[in-house]
């Protein structure tokens, strides 16, 4: 079959159970163009040459169809997070949201949170009692990232419904319908951003006076010296931190979850060797990422991937999953195996737009599936399965996970 | 149907490993030796009394009382079950009867040699001036606990000796701290000895920003004391510096001295082995027992024209280390050859620099991505057209791309089109000066190009 159309057969929502035959045919055709002039890449070294080329745009104006929707709202003042910025735009914003974040200047802001981390695992856990069949989405994988996140930020628990419902539609905005205008929903998506920014903006501005030891309150904290938010980039900032906070790990902990109960021997290992859980969640993130492309992404000059040249402007969709079974990089790539070594994975990216959040995601996906490991028996498993799955094709994991325990 | 049998994965007649040189190479080969399945006897002798422990935290983090001095110890990866000779010399080997001599007496047999004594800092040239109280060098815990208690009693003005990046790390941590510091370099500008001249030339704007008194083109010609103690230098340009503290920043000196009579190819230079880190005689004839692994060694490296390259990275202690325990315990075909690209890292007065590659191995050098004026830029160096280096300013993470094209020996200049280039770039001489003009070593050395006079020459029976 011609691969003019494998871009469309992988957003086939009934390609999402299992992408991955379509993700070896792509790493067979090298770089594939498509029928609407973007590209794939699916193996390893050209996603990694991508990723780590400074002539590569994550900016939506680097493409040659700027979106008409993005101008629109731009013009309204709205400003575009650092996950959509090139270098040094994007660099300064970063620099600004990991001083409270991370190392150096914090190096304890996730370690701090780990004993509430396992807290609130351990009370959702606790909720499966007298319960046959649990969803592990709706009563774990979701709430907890939720819970943890909404807590970092500072939010008050009783807003996190509403910014639940605006992230549904953003995500949704974000995905390849055929189906749908992508007009009307990237503008759905949009307003839906831009209130949410809204609220997360009056939510730091209010902790400028009454500061406490959350994140937002950092944020409009003291500047360091890459200075300080402008109103409309703290808005930004926060939306995606707290969208890409959350949206992710909840896939990462189902995709675990479920690759677990498919993979006894390696469950059982993990319940005897808890030490091994730290390799095993990058293997998952290696075997079954939460986030399997990057659509967003386009030459800045004419370059050549593969003997391909790419067209400046072009959109360029790297497929992260794909290059994470990428056979020439990784031995028997198709296999799980939790003690894998020299596992350097994509599931977070590569290069400047590695995920921010990374080091949360791997503290959350950790506490997560020990504590499900020690609740859920070795008899655990789902009701369904496959089962049903989200629909986003980017960001992928299952919608719920009835498990029998 | 072939009826040999397959090549064990380990050499199963090498039962005793003596490695000399407890720090990060040693250690890490260690780790490396039983990660390969070695069950044999290890030994590890180390000079300095102390478990192994990281060193690049010394003249950053310590200096500014992050971290205690004897505190910075290196993760151990593994258990290595090995039996610790600490606070006792390597004294001589015997390569005939495979035989390390310490310096109290003892002789430990081997099958495996592992040399791995890094190196030491070069002392002030003058021992009477380099007695005096509060003239120092930086290379141990215990010098930078030394060098910490000095800085907390509060000197009135420090005086750093040679602005490599030891010396501008201190430099930078005595600004920190709102200490007076001085800089004397004979060459042209800081750093200039390893990053050339662009880089040179921003640095020395960087460190008078922060007000340190930069003095480049001199030399300190002598260090006054007062009753023992040091109160001021004199420079070659006439001029004198009053100061409580001078800390001699002039480069390493390679721990060779043991090996001499040993008839191995040991010298200041380091000692030369193969791609493989197996040890040259002094015939150049490779040795079978002997292996060299981190700043003690001088290895052929491919991508820059085969110079023989002495370095003294962190990372390439690692990965050395970890190709030399490999090969050690490897039938012939199975060793593997050591072709890491070097790679640097310092952080000095808010800077992160990080460079891959040999960014003296160059004619010329391009500011591919960001500026001088912006405090953040990737130059991107060449030789002879092709890509042979990159050094980063707060720009570390695009590193991987430049690597990649020195590995691929990649066209000099590299194609334009980067997001953050401010203008059109244009490549200008790198200017690498010539290393006699510093104060301080080069901490990456071609040393293949002039013949190595100073080779100790001992004959064995
Ligand atoms: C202050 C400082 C800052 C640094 N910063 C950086 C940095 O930012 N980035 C970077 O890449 N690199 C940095 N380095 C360099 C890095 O630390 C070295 O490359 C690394 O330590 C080399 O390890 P090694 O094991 O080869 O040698 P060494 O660390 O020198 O260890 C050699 C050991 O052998 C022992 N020894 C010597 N002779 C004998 C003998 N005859 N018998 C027994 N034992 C002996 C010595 O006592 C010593 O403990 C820095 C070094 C220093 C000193």
């Amino acid at each position: 079959m011609s691969t003019e159309t494998l871009f469309r057969r992988i957003t086939d929502y009934a390609a999402r159970p299992d992408p991955y035959p379509l993700y070896a045919e792509l790493r067979e055709h090298g770089v594939a163009r498509q029928e609407d002039g973007s590209y794939l890449v699916g193996t390893y070294d050209e996603v990694v040459q991508l990723l780590h080329d400074p002539r590569i745009s994550s900016d939506a104006h680097s493409r040659a169809d700027v979106d008409e929707e993005l101008l629109r709202a731009e013009a309204d003042g709205m400003t575009p997070a650092f996950i959509g910025l090139d270098d040094p735009e994007h660099e300064r914003l970063r620099g600004i949201a990991m001083r409270p974040f991370g190392p150096p200047h914090s190096p304890g802001r996730i370690d701090a949170l780990q004993d509430d981390i396992a807290r609130i695992a351990q009370e959702l856990i606790d909720g499966f009692d007298g319960r046959e069949e649990v969803d592990l989405v709706d009563d774990f994988a979701y709430p907890l990232p939720v819970t943890v996140i909404g807590r970092l930020l500072g939010i008050p628990s009783g807003d996190m419904g509403q910014l639940r419902r605006w992230t549904d539609i953003v995500i949704a905005s974000l995905d390849f319908d055929p189906g749908e205008d992508p007009a009307v929903k990237r503008r759905r998506g949009r307003e839906a951003g831009r209130e949410m920014a809204d609220y997360l903006g009056d939510l730091a501005a209010s902790r400028r006076d009454h500061p406490s030891d959350d994140l937002l309150s950092a944020l409009v904290g003291d500047p360091g010296p890459e200075g300080a938010f402008r109103h409309e980039e703290l808005k930004s900032t926060a939306a995606l931190l707290l969208i890409a906070g959350h949206e992710t790990t909840v896939n990462l902990i189902t995709n675990g979850a479920l690759t677990l109960m498919r993979h006894p021997e390696a469950a059982a290992r993990l319940r005897n060797d808890p030490g091994l859980m730290p390799s095993a969640v990058e293997e998952l993130l290696r075997y079954e990422p939460p986030v399997q492309l990057l659509p967003q992404r386009s030459p800045l000059t004419d370059i050549e991937v593969a003997g391909v040249t790419v067209p400046r402007g072009a959109p360029l969709i790297l497929v992260l999953a794909a290059a994470n079974r990428d056979p020439l990089r990784f031995p028997e790539p198709d296999r799980f195996d939790p003690a894998r070594r020299d596992n350097q994975h994509l599931g977070f990216g590569s290069g400047i737009h590695s995920c921010f959040g990374a080091p949360l995601a791997r503290v959350e996906a950790r506490i997560a599936l020990t504590a499900l490991l020690a609740r859920i028996g070795a008899d655990a498993h789902p009701v369904e399965d496959p089962p049903p799955y989200r629909r986003s094709p980017v960001l992928r994991g299952p919608r719920h996970l009835l498990v029998r325990h | 149907m072939s009826t040999e049998r397959p090549l064990p994965r380990i050499d199963g007649s090498v039962r005793r490993v003596v490695v000399v040189g407890a720090s990060l190479a040693g250690l890490r080969a260690a780790e490396a030796l039983r990660d390969s399945g070695f069950d044999g006897r290890l030994t590890l002798v180390g000079e300095e009394a102390e478990f192994p422990y990281d060193r690049p935290p010394l003249s950053k983090q310590v200096l500014l009382g992050e971290a205690a001095a004897h505190d910075a110890g290196l993760p151990a990866h593994r258990p290595v079950d090995a039996e610790w000779r600490l606070g006792v010399r390597a004294a001589g080997v015997d390569p005939l009867h495979r035989q390390v001599l310490l310096a109290d007496g003892d002789r430990l047999p081997y099958d495996r040699l592992l040399i791995a004594t890094g190196t030491r800092a070069r002392p002030w040239p003058v021992p009477e001036e380099a007695a005096l109280d509060g003239v120092l060098t930086l290379r141990t815990a215990q010098d930078a606990a030394g060098l910490v208690a000095r800085l907390d009693a509060g000197p009135r003005r420090v005086l750093v000796i040679g602005a490599g990046f030891t010396g501008s790390e201190i430099a930078s941590a005595c600004r920190e701290r709102g200490l007076g510091v001085t800089v004397v370099e004979r060459g042209p500008a800081p750093l200039v000895g390893a990053l050339g001249g662009v880089l040179g030339k921003f640095a020395a704007e960087v460190q008078r920003a922060h007000g340190v008194d930069l003095r480049c083109g001199v030399t300190v010609t002598a260090l006054e004391g007062s009753r023992g103690r040091l109160v001021g230098a004199r420079l070659s340009d006439g001029s004198r510096v009053a100061a409580d503290i001078a800390v001699v920043c002039l480069g390493a000196v390679r721990n060779t001295e043991w090996l001499d009579g040993s008839g191995l190819a040991a010298g200041p230079r380091g000692v030369a082995c193969d791609a493989g880190c197996r040890a040259f005689d002094m015939y150049g004839i490779v040795t079978d027992e002997v292996f060299v692994a981190g700043d003690v060694a001088r290895f052929p490296h491919p991508l820059f024209g085969y110079q023989m390259l002495s370095l003294e990275h962190w990372g390439n202690a690692v990965a050395q280390a970890e190709v030399a325990a490999h090969n050690m315990v490897s039938p012939g075909p199975r060793r593997r050859p050591h072709l890491t690209v070097p790679a640097f890292w310092s952080a000095q007065f808010g800077l992160n620099i990080k460079s891959v590659g040999v960014p003296t191995y160059s004619d010329r050098v391009v500011i591919a991505q960001g500026s001088p004026e912006e405090g953040r830029m990737v130059a991107v160096y060449g030789y002879r057209g092709r890509v042979t280096a990159a050094v980063a300013v707060n720009r570390a993470k695009w590193l991987e791309h430049y690597l990649r094209m020195i590995e691929t020996a990649a066209p000099f200049p590299p194609p334009p089109g980067a997001a953050d280039r401010s203008g059109e770039p244009v490549p200008v001489p790198s200017d690498v000066p010539d290393p006699r003009l510093l104060s301080h070593g080069p901490t990456v050395a071609l040393t293949g190009h002039h013949p190595d006079r100073h080779i100790t020459v001992v004959r064995a029976e």
